[in-house]
Parts: structure tokens; sequence; C-alpha cells
């Protein structure tokens, strides 16, 4: 992290209590603009107000939080929450507006221009698979779970905020719907720019979109890192508990082709090739879905699965410390 | 059937007063329905951001709905007068509780997911609740206003009792006269005012929350118009009446009078029986309509205006007693004709307010009038085995005077023993239980033996022509012939209606009689 970049979110010793409970307990992190992190943790451990004293829908008893380097406490609350998405479990459309009025609400408090908003709503509708023509001038209740979450999507960043906040919004969903929704959210080329804060109890989410995980137990910070850190180098037994029972998925979630690729033949020029970046999972899950009749790629499923054995001894012996 | 043609006829003939009833009576429930909406709202919304003080401020709202209309209307009066106020008062009153209750049923029914989305996206305290939270709440609110219209609409008939008009006119005067025609003319309109206004309301609640926002608004500012139907302008004279319902609609109260001595120009209010002294000596009114021997009239200075042309029927006090008691103890009829012609109107006035104002007993009233007038003698002592006479009264003071009378008498001047039986109700009780043979005598007034309980024709009765001697006659020959029951001699006053007014006010205005009333009105 280079140091001249101003992070986007500092938080320096949040602290906060409710009554005896000491819910957040000296949180400190800071992100580079484009950054995602997840705070992952178990229920009750504190992410979701740790993520509301960003938009300062709850305030710190101590510590201090910047957006953009401005102290939030200098803000008015409204006004910094208008400058940050947020979108939570319960979607929480209002429910006497339409599609294009749900997503109109931020543009229009700060005083946006009719046509300009309009132009920005079917944009982002078409993005997010809603036909404008369709579902434009739809009330909330007329959608399905997933629609209204992608609607909620769509509002957070109607009015373009760099920073988007996000408290499991996936978690209400059916597990197809989760997976379908959670792929169109990170193929989101709007997303891609924006520093992004999310919370889940999801490790598979957490490892899926994290550029950085927090991982949370009682309000305090367990590691913070990328998920190959907590992986493969767990800060202490909590961390390491709390990935055991999925290690295997996510290790195949992690290590990518570039990892495997000292592994594996040379690629084969008239072969199928996948991105370097292809996760191991992704990898998988191209081999045997499309099977050997549509697309050849340059290794078959035996030799995957041998390349990701050897790839992982490698990698476990260079954090070995 | 002939309820229905009854019925109509009523309302054909009383056209314009049902008409100006009915929009006094939209107007004092849009009132009351404003002021309610106005101060109940705000308190709903106080109590979400506050719920500490919500069971407080229920349980208050929630006491006052339990007072009873009639004693909530009774302490009013005092603070208010009488009119239009007290009644609004007491109608925002009840009306509080379902629009609070619902306000804050209504607000913390919306879902906090769409409260802390508003939030988070950027809605400032007070764009919430008004984008968000009371567009929400509005159905539930809605049938808060609602349950109060309803009530309102009900309870509005009340006003009637304190001179605020509406509806209640005529159903309090239809209950005063035992007229069911009367009390349907204003009962019936009243149901379909509050079934109308329940409609409208379910209605507006169907509608999808955009509209009711419209609609809401829309209805905040028709609310102070319907209310203003109160105020158009009513006739104004050079005095103001308060009359009871009774008076104003039997044909021998207000509509004789208002033929015999050619009434005009003269604009009244009707108010509780109870209440038209009180508004006379406030004030309020200048000219009611009471009763002759009233202790009231002593005790607030009133003035009786001679009756000159004799409209009110004679109602001259007198014993009715069964024959057979007469028959065994002949000595009893000279005893109790010891009273007769004994008590002018205003000796009777006079007892009364020792009673009813000075809180006398009514037996050391008695005595005292006895002794004064020459015919008190000690009890005689009573002989072992002796007849029992039994007396009757209904329940009002001048009847418990004139029985303690009569029981003293008997126990002076005879052997008897003697019962009373005060507090046998109203006119129907004392004359069943006399006819039964349960009571032996109780005092009654010519007027009433004649038309609550012969009821003739109205050829009869224009042969009478209210002439006392003639109404006596009538009654006691009738009542030997149809009850085979006896009427003594009459005790000499008439306690009959009157038209009354203050003594200052009337003597300023040199007016004594109706007549000359009559002539001051028309000049």
């Amino acid at each position: 992290m280079p140091e001249s970049v101003t992070p986007a979110i500092r938080v320096a010793h949040a602290h906060k209590r409710y009554g005896a409970h000491a819910v957040v307990q000296d949180v400190s992190f800071a992100l580079t603009p484009g950054e995602t992190l997840v705070l992952l943790g178990p229920s009750g451990c504190g992410k979701t107000t740790l993520l509301k004293m960003l938009n300062r829908l709850v305030e710190p008893d101590a510590g201090t939080i910047d957006i953009n380097g401005r102290d939030v406490q200098t803000q008015r609350p409204e006004e910094l929450r208008r400058g940050i998405g947020y979108v939570i479990q319960q979607v929480g459309l209002l429910p006497h507006y339409t599609v294009a009025e749900n997503i109109a609400v931020v543009p229009r408090l700060l005083g946006q221009a009719g046509a300009a908003v309009q132009e920005r709503t079917t944009a982002l509708l078409t993005r997010l698979h809603l036909p404008p023509e369709r579902y434009a001038g739809q009330y909330p209740h007329q959608l399905s779970g997933g629609q209204q979450q992608r609607v909620g999507l769509a509002r957070a960043l109607a009015a373009d905020p760099p920073i988007v906040l996000l408290d499991e919004p996936f978690g209400a969903l059916d597990p197809i719907t989760r997976a379908g929704i959670r792929r169109e959210f990170r193929e989101l080329e709007e997303l891609r720019r924006k520093t992004v804060v999310l919370v889940t109890h999801d490790v598979t989410e957490a490892f899926e979109l994290a550029d950085r995980i927090l991982l949370l137990n009682a309000g305090q910070v367990q590691q913070l890192g990328t998920p190959r850190e907590l992986l493969f180098r767990p800060a202490n037994n909590f961390v390491r508990g709390f990935f055991a029972a999925e290690r295997l998925a996510l290790q195949l979630r992690t290590l990518t082709l570039a990892d495997l690729q000292p592994f594996l033949a040379a690629p084969d020029p008239a072969a199928t090739t996948l991105s370097p970046a292809t996760t191991v999972q992704e990898a998988l899950e191209n081999l045997t879905r499309t099977g050997s009749a549509q697309a050849r790629y340059s290794f078959d499923l035996a030799e995957l699965m041998a390349a990701f054995g050897r790839a992982l001894q490698q990698e476990e012996a260079a954090w070995k410390p | 059937m002939e309820t229905i043609t009854g019925l109509l006829t009523f309302w054909q003939a009383q056209a314009g007063k049902l008409g100006e009833q009915t929009l006094q009576h939209i107007g004092l429930t849009a009132a009351s329905l404003l002021l309610a909406v106005v101060l109940g709202v705000p308190l709903g919304l106080l109590l979400t951001r506050r719920p500490r003080w919500a069971p407080a401020v229920l349980g208050v709202a929630g006491a006052l709905q339990t007072v009873p209309s009639i004693a909530l209307l009774g302490f009013l009066i005092p603070l208010l007068g009488i009119g239009p106020r007290p009644a609004i008062l007491a109608l925002f009153l009840y009306s509080l509780l379902p629009i609070i209750r619902n306000t804050l049923a209504g607000i913390q029914g919306v879902s906090p997911a769409v409260v802390e989305a508003a939030r988070g996206l950027g809605l400032t305290d007070g764009q919430v609740l008004r984008r968000v939270e009371l567009p929400l709440a509005l159905p539930v609110l809605f049938a808060g206003i609602r349950t109060a219209t309803v009530i309102n609409v009900g309870m509005a008939t009340l006003a009637a009792y304190v001179a605020a008009g509406g509806l209640g006119e005529f159903i309090f005067g239809g209950i005063a006269l035992n007229n069911p025609v009367m009390i349907l003319a204003g009962a019936l309109p009243a149901a379909a005012l509050a079934l109308a206004f329940d409609a409208a309301l379910a209605g507006l609640q169907r509608l999808s929350t955009r509209r009711l926002v419209r609609v809401g608004a829309a209805l905040l500012a028709v609310l102070p118009l319907l209310g203003g139907l109160y105020l158009l302008p009513r006739a104004a004279g050079k005095l103001l009446a308060g009359f009871s319902p009774e008076f104003v609609g039997r044909a021998d109260g207000l509509p004789g009078l208002r033929k015999a001595y050619h009434l005009r120009r003269l604009p009244s209010v009707v108010l509780a029986p109870a209440l038209v002294y009180e508004a006379a000596r406030h004030h309020d009114v200048d000219l009611i309509d009471g009763y002759s021997t009233d202790g009231r009239i002593r005790a607030y200075d009133l003035r009786v205006l001679h009756d000159d042309r004799r409209t009110f029927p004679p109602y001259y006090a007198a014993p009715v007693v069964r024959p057979a008691l007469l028959a065994a103890h002949p000595e009893l009829r000279g005893v109790l004709d010891q009273l007769a012609g004994q008590i002018s109107d205003s000796v009777m006035t006079n007892l009364n307010y020792r009673v009813d104002y000075l809180h006398q007993e009514p037996r050391a009233v008695a005595h005292a009038f006895l002794r004064r007038r020459g015919l008190w003698k000690e009890p005689r002592p009573q002989t072992p085995g002796a007849a029992v006479v039994r007396l009757g009264s209904k329940i009002f003071a001048e009847q418990y005077i004139l029985l303690e009378m009569y029981a003293a008498l008997i126990r002076g001047n005879t052997g008897l023993a003697v019962e009373t039986k005060t507090g046998l109700g109203g006119t129907t009780i004392c004359f069943e239980a006399l006819r039964t043979g349960a009571i032996d005598l109780y005092p009654e007034y010519t007027g009433t033996g004649l038309l609550v309980l012969l009821q003739p024709s109205p050829a009869v009765l224009d042969s009478l022509g209210g002439r006392p001697p003639a109404v006596f006659g009538y009654v006691q020959q009738q009542f030997r012939r149809r009850y085979g029951l006896e009427w003594l001699a009459p005790l000499g006053f008439n306690n009959t209606y009157a038209l009354l007014m203050r003594q200052r006010h009337a003597r300023q205005l040199g007016i004594t009689s109706i007549s000359q009333l009559s002539t001051y009105l028309r000049q």
C-alpha cells in the first residue's frame, strides 16, 4: 500500500459497548480506494455494528473514523450517507415507491436533474438484468427476493458513490439465487472501481469476494489479511478453527491456475485457455460442466488435481514461518 | 306502517329543522375531529419517539373515554358554559384515544428495515417521517380516524343536552315525550350519517398509499369547512331562549305558546332540562321553560311570566285515593281536605326551595308548614292492630313534602298507622301502584291525569279549553268511571309549565306576562 494514497476508509481504535457488553473493541484498519474488505465472523461478533459506524448509523464510543481523509464526526450524518452506498439484508425498499423511484432516491436528495437520473436508472436496471421497460414502474412487492436485492444494489449505486457498504446482502436469498447474484455482483463493472465493505458470516462468500478479510470474534480483530494469508498462516487457533470445516473448498477457491502453472504441462495452442486468475474451483467447474465433447483444455481432471496437490504443498511450505 | 307515515309527516313538517340539525351534527363531528387530528397525530408521533411515555398518555386518553358522556359534559359546563364549546371539547376528548393509538401503532408497524434503509440512504429524520413513516402509517391512522368519526357521530347527539344542537334535539325531545316517531326522526339520520362516514372512510383506507397521502391532505382541508357548517348564521333576536326538549316537542309547550301569543323572532336553543335554570342564571340564555313551583325560581331570582292567555294546561295538585279507604275510614276525607286550597304557587316554590337548595328534610319542612298554618297535632298513640294507610309519591322534593304533610295529618287526627312509599319513580308507576292497591293515596296533577293517563281526543281537550275547574271535573269524573279512583279537593297551587326570565332582566324590559313578551319581541 503506497503511503502517498489517502485511504478511502481509515478506522482507528474504534470502540462500542452496549451496557456492559463490549461489541467492538479497539478495531483499526485502513482501505485503499477500490479495495474490497469483507468483515467476517460468527453472529454477534460486532461486524454489523462496525459497518454501521462507517456511515454513522452507530456512533462509536471511542476512536476515529475517516472517510476519504475526513473525520466523519465533522460531517452531517445525512450528507455523509448520501456519499456512501448502503445495502442491507432485508433490502428495505420503500414499499410505496416504484422500482425507478426507489433507485432515484439518493440522486434526487442530491438534487440531480430528472433526465440524468432517469438515464442512470435505466442503465443500472439494464446492467442488473432487470429490463427497465418491464420493471421500472413495478412496486417492490411485485418482485422476487433476488430482484428486490438487485434493485437494492442499484439504489446504492445510483449516485455513483465511491464507497459501498453491504450488510449480508445475499443472506436472505436461497442458495441458487444467491450464487447467481453473487456472480453478477463480482462481475459488475460498477463495483470494481469502488471501495467495498461487505459483512457476511459465510466463509465461502468472503473468500470469493474479498481482497482482504477482517475476521472478528467477540468484538476483537482476530486477523486482517488476504484470504490466502488467513488460510495458510492463521494468526491464532480461532482463525484456524474457523476455516477448518471448509478448508479444502477454500483452498480450491484460493489457488489459481497461475499457482498451478509450474506443475501443468505446457499449454496446447489449440486448446481453450482459461485466464491465469481462474481459481482451481472454477477450472473444475468448467471441466465437469462442459464435458470433453465441447471444449478442449490443455489438462484433464486428473492432471489438474495432481497439480493442485503439489501447488498446495509448495504454498504451505512457503507460508511456514 | 303507521310509524313510517308518521315519520315522513314529521320530517316534512320539520324539514328546515332537520336540515339545520344535520348540518350542525356534521359541523360538531368535523370540528372535534379536526381538533383531535391536529393534536392527536403529533402527540402520537411524539410517543413514537418517546415510547416510555406511551403507557401514561394512552392510559389517560383511555380513561377519558370511560367517563360517561353525560358526566363529562357535566364537568365541562361550569368551565365552558353551555353551547358548542363543551360539546366539541367532549367529542374531541373521546376521539383522542383512537387517533393517538393508531398513529403510534401505524408508525410502529412500519418495517424497521425500511426505516433503516431510508436513514442509510441519507434521508434526514424529518424526511424519514414525512416520506416514509407517515405515508406507510396512513392506512392504520385512517382506521383510527374512522373509529373516532363513528364514535363522534353517535356522541354528537348528546350535544343537544348542552344547547349545541344536532340531531339529538329530536331524539331527546322524543324520549321526553315518549314519542317513538320523534326519536326515530333524529336517530335514523344520525345512524345514516355514521354509516355514510364509515363507508366513505373505509373506501379511502383501501386506496394505495400514494393516493392516501393526497386524500389525507384534502381531508385536512375539508374538515375546517365542515366544521364551519356549525357557524352558519342562525336567526338572531333580542332575546335568546333555552328550552328543554320536552317543552319544544309537546303540543301544549312551545308550539302552543307560539300560536297563542304569536311569538315570533325568538331564536332558541335546546338543552337538558337540568341545565335550563343554570343557563338562565349564567346569562347564557334570557328566557327558559320551567315549572311554576320549582325551588330554583326563588334560588336564582327568576320571574314566572304570567300566562295571561292560559295556553299551559292546568296542573293543579290533588290527592288521588282508593275509595275503599275512604269507605272504611270515613273520618279520613275531612282530614285530607284540611290541606285543600292551603298552598299557593309561591308557598310551594318556597317549600321546594327549602328542600332542594337549603337541603332541609322534607319531613321538617312539612311539619313547620303545618305548625304555621295551625294544622299541626302531635301524633296520637298507636292503637295496636290499627289499619295501615299506605302513601306513595314520585321521586322529587315537592311530592316528598306533600307526602309528609299527609302522613302527619293522618297520625295527628286519626288512630291509623301510616306507611310511606317514596321513590315510586314516575307517573305510570305511582298510578299502577294505586290501581293495584299497593298504595292507597298519592298526590297527582290534573294536567298529568288528563294528558298522560286519560289521553282524551283533541275534541275533548278543545272543549275543556284549559280551564282549571273544567279539567278537574273531567279528570275526577273519568277516574271514577274508568279506574274507580277518587280525586280529592286540589291543594291550591298549579305546578305547570312556565316561561321564566331573570327577575332583573324582566323588570328592566318591563315584562310581566307572556303577552308583553310577545309585544316586546315584535317591536
